[in-house]
């Protein structure tokens, strides 16, 4: 292929265009230039790649089978030929001379240029770990990486794709339908995290596994694993092992900079240029992946198409400036929608719209800022995505179809039907409302006018919008309709506002639908908000953890500070330590140890507390570890002092000390403290045991007293010394210490099973009724060993010493500052 | 204080050291101390580590959406913006970040003048 020879001969008149890169953006500007002016330049291009131009975003299909290479070519050579253009195809651009302004290719081809554009796209990055050079590592960028899985893929074996973002999963994607066992290891806790927010993330993960995929979030790779020479496992930095006959590394591209690095134009993390297009050397422009306009670089096509066409205009036109492109999202995964545009990191100045339907799989959310669109998340309904991108770039005020937004365009713009009300009153009567369990329109009709007033009854009468919720809102419309908007009484009292169910009904549906997750519950019970606030992440997680203990993993980022450091916090940022001292009970040992954190660690004040243990003050977030190391090596254990769990067992000297004791009031203390300690629970617990009637454990204002007398316990229930003073209830009456401790691991179970979070035993036992709670335990002759059994199955998982844990070094990020800023070495740096 | 012609952001590690729904700290000597925030949705914030309220540890609050409850007495607090939210009324002086390359920046002269709310 050569240069046709020039029109006016002597080839002076015409400009010479050389360009680097044979990519995307490099061939899209030749294009938009030739369709302004076909005659103006003698161009040549360069491409390191020994191929004619393609559509690089199709290489997943390709991958996946779908498509053929021949099928995403985008300029075969009879383009370059009829449009005199001279390609030079696997020859990399070495060097760029800008004195001389040549270029100087590896072979040593060297091409004179009056303008030069560089689009040579981006670098996938590779994390330098041990391993990353052996052979069997690939990225995912051009033809030859594709070509090299494809040759992997035909061994079949184990694929491990690092990277869980858009190309990462089109790899994995590809290999698996190649017939691969396909493993993802992603950094963060969610897949696509820059694209998608918790909740679509979750569904996408189900989504994959459902599909065969094994995908590790939150693993970090430490190192790539070796076997004669090639590739042959992923080792994470928990010590896990992968094995593995490819590695594919897709972790992310960096701007490919280098040649205007060297050739010393102004280079950021991109090559930088002007709404023009143009470098800081006129003479150069650049487009694409490689470049930093207005501090942003871009990582998808539909910028570039925009730079291309500022260029073309620039250079041959009249320019029109190019202004930063807002982007969009979409996986090509065959099956799987998925689509996110522009800011949803949301937020209080911002108003979340979520819609959310888990039968079909559905999640969407719009953000709407200042009556204008500035984001939209869609998971399994994609249909409304170029509407809303639309919406989202024009920046139109979309206050007047606010409430009928999330519905999509069809509804949006369906005139009256855009007041959500109108169009539930204009459904016909037989219209379901209420998929779950069969309940049509005039049934709820009927039943609200039959006197149900608000969500609850109607739930509790023809169950509409009881099991799954998703028709909530219809049911609050036709309460709306039926009743006029002022008399709609209001409803049940909601665990939050970013739900319309109650702290029941999520508990029961929790266990009827085997929900497992915090994501996975704000998803099939329809929360509001993307992910939920600081009151019901934290009830959230109490509700999983009790449900499914061992099954269920903390989420330490929904816990309030204290039970995730494991400390009080006090008014100045410090934190109190309270060790266990079990039934009250300590030793010199004890004493000791606490007596030598307090002065190793300058803690300004130590004391007794009402509940018959000590309290170190003053102790910082960094100094925590090691004040836990020297206690446990004492012995002892953390109190739970923070915790909505079992806080103290406040005993008195009992039978063996006191004239009047009836039984071992001391002993039995202990006994129960060591079988309850570290049990979460609704609200914080406290249990007491007195030796006799005199009760000097204050056992009649515990959650859970005992008071021995002659014959047996008495067991006491519901008591509070708190804001309201409330005695406890007489449960009953056992003879032995065994019975007594049943009892005890019993009813709590029934108060960790059934409470409200943030409901103490005392406001739980007046709404329940004694009766009710005398009912659960005593009917059924099986209960109380039922209760008890599952209580201690919890504690098998829970009675460990939170403490000991973090002196062995988990979680050392919450402990330790980042870094620390000394201004004086900072001058000098 | 001497100008440092180069260095007007200020390096401090990689994003992967602080966990999604987190935040960690940077004392600043002689200034106040720095809560640098990561989002559960993957987004980077610094605000000086004092709630306008009573100079509660932001740093130690639940984290949801771009917010931040404070663990003394539950002043919800925007990260982007340092205010108070609802009814409270206060602000905390934001510190500029930028995230590049997965490493996290802080705009000096913010950090190095950092006064408590
Ligand atoms: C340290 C201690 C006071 C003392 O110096 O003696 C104490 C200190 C606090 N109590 Fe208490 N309470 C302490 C015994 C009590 C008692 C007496 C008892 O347990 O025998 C009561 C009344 C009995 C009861 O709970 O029924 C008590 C009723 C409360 C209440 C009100 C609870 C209620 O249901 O009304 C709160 C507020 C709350 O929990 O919401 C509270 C909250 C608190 C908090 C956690 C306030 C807070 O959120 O920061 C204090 C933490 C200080 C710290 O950092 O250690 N504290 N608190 C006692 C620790 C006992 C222990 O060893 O674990
Ligand atoms: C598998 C895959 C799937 C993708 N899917 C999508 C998608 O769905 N949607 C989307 O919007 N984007 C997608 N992308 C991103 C999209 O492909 C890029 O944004 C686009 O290709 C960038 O165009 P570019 O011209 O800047 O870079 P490229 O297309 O990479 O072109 C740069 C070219 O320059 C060449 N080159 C580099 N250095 C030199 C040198 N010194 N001398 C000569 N030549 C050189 C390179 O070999 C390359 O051919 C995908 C990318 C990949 C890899
Ligand atoms: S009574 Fe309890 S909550 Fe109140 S100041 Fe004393 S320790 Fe704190
Ligand atoms: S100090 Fe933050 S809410 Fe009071």
């Amino acid at each position: 292929m050569n240069a046709p020879a020039s029109f006016e001969g002597g080839g002076t008149s015409r400009e010479k265009l050389v360009v680097i890169g044979n990519g995307m953006a490099g061939c899209r500007a030749v294009e938009e230039i030739l369709a302004r002016d076909g005659d103006r330049f003698d161009i040549t291009i360069f491409g390191a790649e020994p191929r004619v131009n393609y559509n690089r975003i199709m290489l997943s299909p390709v991958l996946a089978g779908e498509k053929t290479f021949d099928e995403i070519v985008i300029n075969t050579a009879e383009w370059y030929d009829e449009n005199g253009i001279t390609l030079v195809s696997g020859d990399a651009v070495a060097q760029i001379d800008r004195d001389m302004q040549h270029v100087v290719t590896q072979s040593g081809r060297t091409e004179n240029y009056d303008r030069l554009l560089i689009a040579t796209g981006s670098d996938p990055f590779v994390i330098p770990v041990p391993g990353h050079n052996l052979p069997g590592v690939v990225t995912f960028r051009d033809l030859d990486d594709v070509d090299k899985m494809l040759a992997a893929a035909e061994k079949g074996g184990n694929a491990v794709v690092i990277g869980g973002g858009l190309l990462g999963l089109e790899a994995a994607h590809g290999l698996s339908l190649r017939g691969m066992h396909v493993t993802v290891l992603h950094l963060m806790p969610t897949l696509m995290e820059r694209q998608l927010d918790e909740a679509a993330g979750y569904l996408l993960k189900t989504e994959l596994e459902r599909r065969g995929q094994v995908i590790l979030t939150s693993a970090d790779t430490a190192e790539i694993l070796e076997k004669h020479g090639h590739v042959s496992g992923v080792k994470l930095k928990d010590g896990t092992e992968i094995a593995a006959d490819i590695v594919v590394m897709a972790v992310g591209i960096r701007p490919n900079a280098a040649l205007g690095k060297m050739a010393g134009l102004e280079v950021g993390r991109g090559i930088v240029v002007n709404d023009d297009m143009v470098t800081s050397d006129p003479a150069i422009m650049a487009v694409g992946e490689c470049v930093e306009h207005r501090g942003q670089c871009y990582g998808l096509v539909a910028p570039l198409w925009d730079m291309c066409r500022s260029l073309a205009d620039a250079l041959v036109a009249e320019p029109s400036p190019y202004e930063g492109s807002v982007t969009s999202t979409k996986l090509k995964v065959s099956g799987i929608d998925l689509f996110s545009a522009g800011d949803f990191s949301g937020g209080d100045d911002c108003e979340d719209i979520v819609m959310r339907d888990a039968a079909r799989g559905v999640y969407k959310r719009v953000i709407v800022k200042d009556g204008r669109l500035i984001g939209a998340v869609l998971y399994g309904d994609t249909a409304d995505g170029n509407w809303y991108f639309d919406l989202l770039k024009k920046g139109e005020d979309v206050s007047d179809i606010r409430e009928a937004l999330i519905f999509g365009q069809a509804y949006a713009s369906g005139g009256a039907l855009a007041d959500p009300n109108a169009a539930v009153a204009a459904l016909s009567d037989d219209a379901e409302i209420c998929g779950c369990n069969g309940v049509s329109k005039g049934q709820v009709v009927s039943c609200i006018n039959n006197g149900a007033h608000n969500l609850d009854a109607v739930r509790s009468t023809c169950k509409a919008s009881a099991s799954c919720g998703s028709c909530t809102g219809l049911v609050e419309s036709l309460l709306a309709i039926t009743l006029g908007e002022e008399a709609v009484a209001s409803g049940p009292q909601t665990m939050c506002k970013c739900t319309s169910f109650t702290h029941d009904d999520v508990r029961r549906l929790i266990l009827e639908k085997e929900l497992k997750l915090i994501p996975e519950v704000m998803q099939e019970l329809h929360w509001t908000t993307p992910e939920g606030c600081a009151s019901c992440r934290p009830a959230l997680n109490y509700y999983l953890l009790c449900a499914w203990p061992g099954e269920y993993e903390d989420d330490e980022k929904s816990r309030f500070v204290n039970e995730r450091l494991h400390a009080n916090i006090q008014k100045d940022g410090t934190y109190s330590v309270v060790p266990r001292m079990w039934g009250g009970l300590t030793s010199p040992k004890e004493l000791r140890a606490i007596a030598d954190v307090v002065e190793k660690f300058n803690a300004p004040m130590v004391k007794v507390t009402g509940g018959q243990r000590l309290d170190i003050f003053g102790i910082k977030k960094e100094d925590l570890p090691a004040v836990w190391a020297d206690l446990n090596t004492a012995g002892m254990v953390s109190g739970h002092a923070y915790g909505k769990s079992l806080r103290t067992v406040k005993t008195c000297v009992g039978s063996e000390w006191c004239r009047f004791g009836t039984q071992d009031s001391t002993g039995l203390g202990v006994k129960i403290e060591k079988m309850t300690w570290g049990s979460y629970m609704p609200h914080k617990f406290k249990i007491a045991v007195s030796g006799c009637p005199r009760n000097c454990a204050e056992a009649t204002i515990k959650d859970f007293g005992v008071v021995c007398v002659d014959s047996g316990y008495e067991l006491h229930v519901g008591g509070n010394g708190g804001i309201h003073v409330r005695a406890t209830d007489l449960l009953c009456k056992v003879e032995t210490e065994e019975q007594a401790m049943e009892y005890c691991a019993a009813f709590i179970q029934l108060y960790r099973e059934d409470a409200r979070y943030l409901e103490r035993t005392a406001p739980w036992v007046e709404r329940k009724g004694l009766d009710w709670i005398k009912s659960q335990l005593f009917d059924d002759p099986h209960a109380i060993l039922q209760l008890a059994d599952r209580f201690r199955l919890s504690q098998k998982y829970w009675q460990v010493d939170p403490w000991a844990n973090r002196v062995a070094g988990a979680h050392s990020d919450l402990h330790s500052h980042l870094a620390e800023v000394r201004p004086l070495s900072l001058e000098n740096a | 204080m001497m100008s440092d012609p180069v260095g007007t952001w200020l390096d401090i590690g990689v994003t992967t050291q602080i966990a999604p729904g987190t935040a960690r700290t940077l004392p600043v000597q002689g200034g106040a101390e720095i809560a640098v925030f990561h989002t559960i949705r993957g987004e980077f914030y610094a605000l000086v580590n004092s709630c306008p309220h009573k100079q509660g540890p932001l740093s130690q609050g639940i984290i949801h959406g771009d917010t931040v409850t404070c663990p003394l007495h539950n002043w919800r607090i925007s990260l982007k913006r340092g205010e108070a939210l609802g009814d409270d009324e206060g602000c905390t002086p934001t510190i500029p970040l930028k995230v590049d390359a997965g490493r996290i920046y802080l705009q000096r002269d913010a950090v190095l003048n950092s006064r408590a709310a």
